[in-house]
């Protein structure tokens, strides 16, 4: 406190009030940390576009450990985990490919906040949202990371150093494994390995985002297609799949073709 | 003047230093100590730089080091990453082939030397861990070793005093999260060389070979050098070697990892520097001394494996002699500064 009164006096002698107190009401921000600097202006003000990711059986919301499902074969199942990454999602149209930076999302069916996320655009009109199913390459083998991708999240193979790009686990009736289980972890991501999807789905009608508005689109993940869209993968053969390999590839051809596009809408 | 303003701002003046000296009081500047990750003079450079997006200081290998040698990376506690890694073995697990973990458990392998890593891209003897910085996480949530779970650990670190700070001293911020956790363990353990080993000191020129090391020497160039690559004296392959399976781990190496038939029994192969420190040998642990090791190479290799390393298709064959000679030499790559370093020690 006696600094602060010897500093005063000086002012005190020197100036009158009223100049000293703007004074320090421009010197305040600064000595609080508050920053009043514009941010650098962009060529255009970007909106926003949120991503909804909505997890269906047959077109149904999915209800997890409750609902009995039945898939292509008739085998009945119940589903109790669901996580997949979606990675650098973005939207494009004839002339312009807007990518969310560093976007990874890790989906959780049984966590609704999990299940969307906002990124900011260039305004424009675009045809279709595209994004990777799966963590690519070079995040999967270049120490460790943070956020959605931090190792805790359980989606990071250590005897086999890697992400799981899809968990989906439940019970099912005819699984021949242990306590009727059914386990999905679909991982790999070199060489033939590799089971990254690159997905991108047309818009139904033109997705508008405008300036400093947030246009949503929802994106139905179907997951009746893991057994069958190409590849048959019935439960009673192949209720457990754990490794990276010719079976995960399967499985993740079939996922490809999980999900579709709803038309888009400006929310606010 | 009027008296009412000037208490009002001298009031106004002294809240603000005490807002502007709380703020120095939380926020001590971040000046880590860099340091430099120094390549021992002939060596090639690291295949990748694991120090790219960890940037070296003194700050973070002091945590790590710290985070090592502490047992609260495990469940109960009695399993830090130096029970099985001890200094004295080039950390390596003395006198074990298999070592122990978590509630009497024994681990699958051979628990491997720790040093030079910064030239290694595939980690464990089936190449199984991309990067330094996450091989931790498979130690430390292996239910044979010391069985935990992530988030546990970050809570206990969370919860000790000393902790927040050293996170804050090593990256900036009191946060404790995996990714800084690892980077630090990795700043610890990509640190340790291994280079001053009296076979270095004679390519150097500051110390001589005995006879016996010397022809050790040249048998070493002659039989082994094909894989134990100087100066590091591995080429970080993996081979298979000639060894029967395990019948009781049922090992099969590689192949785990790939799924390629032709990785059949194929393991890393294993620095031969600290040799004599790092016994027991092989991915199982199954010879006790250098003398068995090359003993297997001589006469135990198993000629009906398929996919035998090409290396090995012609017999070895060296005289008591010379098996003598290159066990003599092969102790001249134990390097005691390495092993003896307080820097890498517990405290």
């Amino acid at each position: 406190m006696n600094n602060s009164n010897s500093s005063l006096s000086f002012f005190s002698f020197k100036l009158s009030a009223m100049p000293v107190l703007i004074l320090f009401l421009l010197i305040a921000p600064g000595i609080l940390g508050i920053n009043f600097i514009p941010p650098a202006k962009k060529k255009y003000k970007p909106g926003y576009i949120r991503m909804v990711f909505k997890n269906t059986v047959d077109g149904a919301a999915l209800v997890m450990n409750d609902s009995v499902y039945t898939n292509v074969f008739g085998e009945n199942y119940r589903v109790s985990k669901l996580k997949y990454y979606i990675s650098t999602p973005g939207l494009k149209n004839s002339i312009l490919l807007q990518k969310e930076k560093n976007g990874y999302h890790l989906v959780d069916a049984s966590a609704p906040a999990s299940q969307s996320f906002i990124f900011a655009v260039r305004p424009g009109e675009y045809h279709s949202v595209f994004f990777l199913m799966g963590v690519d390459s070079a995040h999967n083998c270049s120490g460790a990371q943070t956020g959605a991708l931090d190792p805790l999240h359980d989606m990071f193979w250590t005897w086999n150093n890697g992400y799981v790009m899809v968990k989906l686990e439940g019970l099912s009736p005819v699984s021949p494994a242990i306590n009727q289980r059914m386990e999905y972890h679909i991982g790999g991501y070199k060489g033939r390995d590799k089971v990254l999807e690159e997905i991108s789905l047309i818009a139904p009608s033109p997705i508008v985002i405008k300036a400093e508005k947030t246009t949503e689109v929802i994106i139905e993940t179907d997951i009746s297609k893991w057994w069958q869209f190409g590849n048959p993968v019935p439960i009673k053969g192949t209720p457990i799949c754990a490794t990276p390999g010719q079976m995960a590839k399967k499985i993740a051809e079939n996922y490809r073709n999980m999900f579709s596009l709803l038309p888009g809408s400006i929310i606010k | 003047m009027n008296r009412p303003i000037l208490i009002l701002l001298s009031l106004f003046a002294g809240a603000l230093m005490l807002v502007g000296a709380g703020k120095l009081a939380t926020n001590v500047p971040f000046k880590p100590t860099w340091l430099e990750f120094k390549i021992p003079k002939g060596w090639p450079k690291p295949p990748a730089n694991i120090f790219a997006k960890n940037r070296l200081s003194e700050q973070g290998f002091q945590l790590g080091r710290k985070l090592f040698y502490d047992g609260r990376l495990s469940k109960d506690g009695n399993f830090p990453c130096a029970s099985c890694h001890q200094q004295f073995a080039a950390f390596a697990n003395f006198d074990h082939d298999f070592s122990h973990g978590f509630n009497n458990a024994f681990t699958k392998r051979n628990a491997p030397a720790l040093f030079n890593l910064a030239w290694m891209t595939e980690m464990h003897w089936d190449g199984s861990i991309n990067h330094l910085e996450v091989q931790p996480l498979a130690p430390l949530t292996a239910a044979n070793e010391m069985a935990e779970q992530i988030d546990s650990v970050l809570h206990k670190l969370r919860k000790d005093s000393l902790y927040p700070k050293l996170f804050r001293a090593a990256f900036g911020t009191t946060e404790i999260n995996s990714q800084r956790m690892l980077k630090a363990l990795a700043q610890f353990t990509g640190s340790i060389i291994s280079a001053n080993s009296k076979y270095d000191k004679v390519k150097k020129g500051e110390d001589v070979f005995t006879i016996s090391e010397e022809n050790g020497y040249a048998i070493f160039k002659a039989k082994c050098a094909g894989c134990h690559k100087e100066p590091l004296f591995t080429d970080n392959s993996f081979r298979n070697n000639g060894m029967a399976l395990n019948h009781f781990t049922r090992d099969i190496g590689r192949m785990k990892i790939t799924g390629d038939r032709n990785d059949s029994l194929k393991f890393k192969v294993p620095s031969l520097r600290n040799t004599a420190l790092t016994f027991p040998y092989m991915h199982d642990g199954r010879f006790y001394s250098l003398g068995q090791v090359i003993d297997h190479y001589t006469k135990g290799i198993q000629f009906n494996q398929p996919n035998l390393d090409t290396l090995l298709k012609n017999r070895i064959t060296l005289t008591n002699r010379e098996k003598d000679n290159l066990v003599y030499f092969l102790i001249t790559l134990s390097d005691n500064e390495m092993v003896k370093n307080p820097r890498f020690s517990s405290n």
